[in-house]
């Protein structure tokens, strides 16, 4: 922000000619769309399948009484923060060993880390079906072992959405961890131990403190993803399982419901903004850049 | 304290996480080549026939077509309009900047989900019908954070006194742009481009909202086939994304290196 470019005095209208393309963009497919998905909740649905324009409550009335839709957004949220849980308690020794280890390794391990973004999210989620269906590699072997007799039904509950939550966003957390510890001067764990700290202490003490920025970055990284998904409950949840996404996929695209439809994705905006707010006031949202360098 | 047998314990525990990220993909690739027809285990041999199925299902050749224009067409625009926008952002001093700048990163801060129902909606109010241009807007608005994150911390380290030099010589600015900024950018643009081709081909959460009735692209068709069963052709699919996928950045990452080099 603090880089003052040489014409900084008279930058007259070339910056924002340069501009002007991408936040015509930002503005026209993002901004005026989301003041249609306010002003779209406030109408209502008619018999005939269209809309009636006008100031109606009676989407939000729906939206903010009815418990079905109260009781699938702690579900939504306790979802996304148990794939978090998981994700920090799975993420955090991986991220340790790749910024600690030697050079030649590190590029491997970040390059094997990069590869998970760049397989189909979609694959990814589906492939647990191979691991853990009626036939798949998990049953086929405890058959072949005779431990059990029968195929074991261990797909299409909250515990396998949560599974395939964490598989696609570890990678995401690992980053995250890994450029904090990254930047840590080892001077600092050096001169601890030094002053006699044992290796657990100096962890406590210094790198774990140290490495929080990106703990924070990472799990809101996570969550926000998290919870904003819609795709893994289809694919790996059974039909107890469906998240808030869910329930505005169903009123847009089966129900064409479309005022509905807005109101719950302005709470699903809403509930997301506020975890991003709270973050930022904290943390301040130069952290999740910081895994772009 | 051993501190040996603890650092062995570390990578131990990162091993069996890089194993529980990467092993359901390998089942996905195995299966692929699976001679059995209903596709799971036990394998019953190596075979082709998958992949030969693939080449001759209309549907998902259709699907590839598209994902793979799509794809280009995203990683195009979305890079033009980034780098233009990472130029302004880094190289002048105005007004609102870090307004601006959250403006553009915040297409990923807003759920898809949400994103792809506030664009449907504006093209409901504008009484447009679904279609691919649809679907190309929706693709390039959330890959341009990206691009632009990536483009815009590589500029910052571009020295200005390169491109006043050239300016000092008598070039204009296009001139220094093509010549000079340019170059010296052109890995973090090359790595926008596959960044944004990437997702683009990857995307099923938006694509979901956004796509016409009958068009489908690689992820969807996926999606579409799963709600059947889950078939060898599917896991065959998969691992043809997945080569397309890992194959097209790790050769960016080999260009982008020799392109760094050769700017040494």
């Amino acid at each position: 922000m603090a880089a003052v470019a040489a014409d900084a005095d008279a930058p007259g209208p070339r910056p924002w000619l340069l501009m002007s393309p991408a936040l015509t963009a930002v503005v026209l497919l993002l901004a005026v769309p989301l003041c249609f998905i306010l002003v779209y909740s406030f109408w209502l649905r008619t018999a005939a399948g269209g809309e009636q324009v006008g100031f109606f409550l009676d989407n939000w009335a729906e939206v903010l009484s009815d418990e079905f839709y109260r009781d699938i957004l702690f579900q939504t949220l306790r979802i996304a923060g148990l794939s978090t849980v998981v994700c920090i308690l799975l993420g955090y020794i991986p991220a340790y060993f790749i910024a600690r280890s030697t050079t030649r390794h590190k590029a491997a391990l970040i390059l094997l880390l990069m590869l998970p973004f760049w397989i189909s999210y979609i694959i990814r989620t589906m492939s647990w079906i191979n691991i853990l269906g009626v036939s798949g590699a998990l049953n086929v072997f405890l058959l072949w072992t005779g431990i059990i007799s029968e195929p074991l039904q261990i797909l299409y509950n909250e515990a396998t959405v949560i599974l395939g939550l964490v598989h696609f966003l570890l990678p995401f957390m690992i980053l995250n961890i890994y450029v904090s510890i990254d930047g840590i001067d080892t001077n600092l764990a050096d001169a601890a131990r030094s002053l006699g700290a044992t290796g657990w202490q100096t962890f406590r003490e210094v790198t774990l403190p140290l490495s929080m920025p990106g703990l924070a970055a990472g799990s809101l990284l996570c969550f926000v993803l998290g919870a904003g998904t819609y795709i893994t409950p289809m694919i790996l949840g059974g039909p107890r399982n469906a998240m808030f996404a869910n329930l505005v996929f169903e009123a847009i695209i089966t129900q064409l419901n479309w005022p509905l439809g807005s109101a719950l994705s302005l709470v699903l905006l809403v509930v997301l903004g506020a975890v991003v707010v709270v973050y930022t006031r904290y943390a301040g949202i130069g952290q999740l850049a910081k895994s772009f360098k | 304290m051993n501190i040996f047998s603890s650092w062995s314990l570390i990578r131990a525990f990162t091993v069996l996480v890089y194993l529980f990220m990467f092993l359901p993909v390998a089942v996905v690739i195995l299966l692929a080549f699976n001679a059995n027809q209903f596709g799971s285990f036990p394998m019953e041999g190596v075979s082709f026939r998958w992949f030969i199925e693939l080449w001759h299902n209309d549907a998902i050749v259709r699907a590839f077509k598209t994902s793979m224009l799509l794809g280009a067409l995203t990683a195009v625009i979305s890079a033009t309009l980034g780098v233009l926008a990472s130029l302004a952002l880094v190289r002048y001093d105005f007004r609102a900047k870090s307004l601006i700048t959250t403006a553009l990163i915040a297409p990923i801060l807003v759920p898809e989900v949400v994103l792809a129902v506030a664009l449907l909606l504006f093209l409901r109010w504008l009484e447009m019908p679904k279609s691919f241009p649809l679907l190309l807007l929706g693709h390039v608005i959330f890959t341009l954070p990206f691009v632009v994150l990536i483009v815009q911390a590589r500029l910052v380290a571009v020295r200005r006194e390169f491109e006043e030099a050239a300016l000092s010589l008598g070039a204009n600015a296009f001139h220094t742009f093509r010549e000079v900024t340019l170059p010296l950018i052109m890995p973090a643009v090359f790595a926008g481009i596959i960044f944004a081709f990437t997702i683009s081909f990857d995307d099923v959460t938006g694509t979901l909202f956004w796509k016409p009735g009958g068009v489908e692209t690689v992820p969807t068709q996926i999606f579409a086939m799963l709600r059947n069963s889950i078939s060898p052709e599917i896991n065959a699919l998969g691992a043809v994304m997945v080569v397309i996928t890992v194959a097209v950045p790790l050769l960016g990452v080999a260009i982008a290196r020799r392109m760094a080099a050769a700017l040494r």
